[in-house]
């Protein structure tokens, strides 16, 4: 019950000071996409967008492949990745299949046998 | 003077927007989630609450991560919200109560809280969904509002033990206004879920209905989590769970528990339902 356990739960990032410094570029361009004009440019001309976002290398090659794991260890939240994820039409579980290595229909049969837990 | 009435534990989930903007709350996957809102309801029509204090987290509309505050107020004369990125409906604004805001600004300041104070605040799914929830067919809002945002987006978050001394603190902050309000608490997001990672979908049933049941009579057993705890046991999201002690914490040392639902899943997420009336 303290905070100085080391933080190493399996397949779990800690959004903390060095991820929000890592990601900080993805994450602010992923911010933008609140606003439907910006979901568009990104559209139009998505390598442009990254560039005026100053994406490092890493994020631009996860952003390009629609690889979440990969967004995630370039410092990406996942809060502002499924910004961008809705502008495919993408919501949690779809994002969720990707990160587990599972179809949709798979993911969510695994969301459903957690409830059944007793 | 005023006081609380009841405290309200809710999740916050964009998919239950989502569904009541498109009408699917008699569907069967949604069907008996809503149903249990309904005694809820009937509870807000006999107490006719005339505030309702909103404890939630900003998931990025708000807030960026240029300027994250750990706890924020809003002390705006009204309250809107915005597109987020994937479409859910702007609604009628929600109205603020700004003296009442700047009295707990004031009370909390002394009480050792100091937080970020907003004239300007749009409120996201977090705030939005339980209001939905809580008056689907209002046409205007039936309470003022105030938001309360808290950090659970970036580390390090509060302690759920901080929260815990911060929802006392505000509950008698509430209570000392001299103005004639009936107040309620909500304490939304939670329960257990995790959106990121390769451990995305983790969901834990028996721990959500040990945190359903400790939160009525035992809300310190839980502020003895760290948040590195509630991140193994509740998932990467389930630190929302200081929102709902926040909540607790202002309604004092003795409450009733009048409802209370677990529902699993609701979009990746064990979702929970607690309605509170503070004992006399």
């Amino acid at each position: 019950m303290n905070d100085a356990r080391p933080a190493d739960i399996w397949g779990t990032t800690i959004f903390d000071g060095a991820a929000a410094q890592r990601g900080y570029a993805l994450n602010k361009m992923c911010y933008s996409f609140n606003d439907a004009a910006n979901r568009a440019a990104f559209l139009r001309d998505e390598e442009d967008y990254c560039r005026r976002f100053h994406l490092d290398a890493a994020q631009r090659e996860a952003v390009r492949r629609r690889d979440v794991l990969a967004m995630i260890a370039a410092g990406g939240n996942i809060y502002y990745l499924a910004k961008l994820a809705g502008i495919f039409g993408l919501g949690v579980q779809d994002l969720g299949a990707q990160q587990t290595g599972r179809s949709v229909d798979e993911f969510r049969a695994l969301l459903r046998a957690a409830g059944e837990r007793t | 003077m005023s006081r609380i009435v009841g405290g309200i534990g809710t999740s916050h989930i964009p998919a239950i927007g989502l569904a009541m903007a498109r009408k699917q709350s008699g569907d069967p996957y949604w069907r008996s989630f809503f149903e249990a809102y309904l005694p809820v309801r009937r509870w807000l029509e006999s107490v006719r609450p005339t505030v309702a204090v909103v404890v939630y987290n900003d998931h990025g509309l708000n807030f960026f991560l240029d300027k994250m505050p750990t706890f924020a107020i809003g002390a705006a004369g009204e309250y809107r919200n915005a597109d987020e990125g994937w479409g859910l409906p702007t609604l009628t604004p929600f109205p603020g109560a700004a003296a009442l805001s700047w009295h707990l600004i004031e009370r909390l300041a002394a009480a050792d809280f100091d937080l970020t104070t907003c004239q300007e605040m749009l409120v996201d799914h977090g705030f939005v969904v339980p209001m939905q929830l809580l008056w689907p067919d209002a046409k205007t809002w039936p309470v003022r509002t105030i938001p309360i945002h808290v950090n659970t987006v970036q580390h390090p978050l509060p302690t759920p033990r901080r929260c815990l001394a911060f929802g006392r603190a505000l509950g008698a902050a509430i209570e000392s206004w001299p103005g004639d309000e009936r107040v309620i608490v909500l304490g939304t997001g939670g329960l257990s879920h995790q959106l990121d990672g390769q451990r995305a979908g983790f969901i834990n049933k028996p721990f959500d209905l040990f945190c359903l049941e400790k939160i009525v009579d035992e809300p310190e057993l839980l502020a003895n989590y760290s948040i590195r705890d509630l991140v193994e046991l509740a998932g990467t999201q389930g630190p929302e769970l200081v929102q709902w002690l926040i909540m607790r914490a202002a309604l004092g040392p003795a409450v009733r528990k009048l409802e209370s639902n677990y529902h699993v899943p609701i979009s990746n997420t064990g979702s929970g339902m607690l309605l509170l009336e503070k004992a006399a």
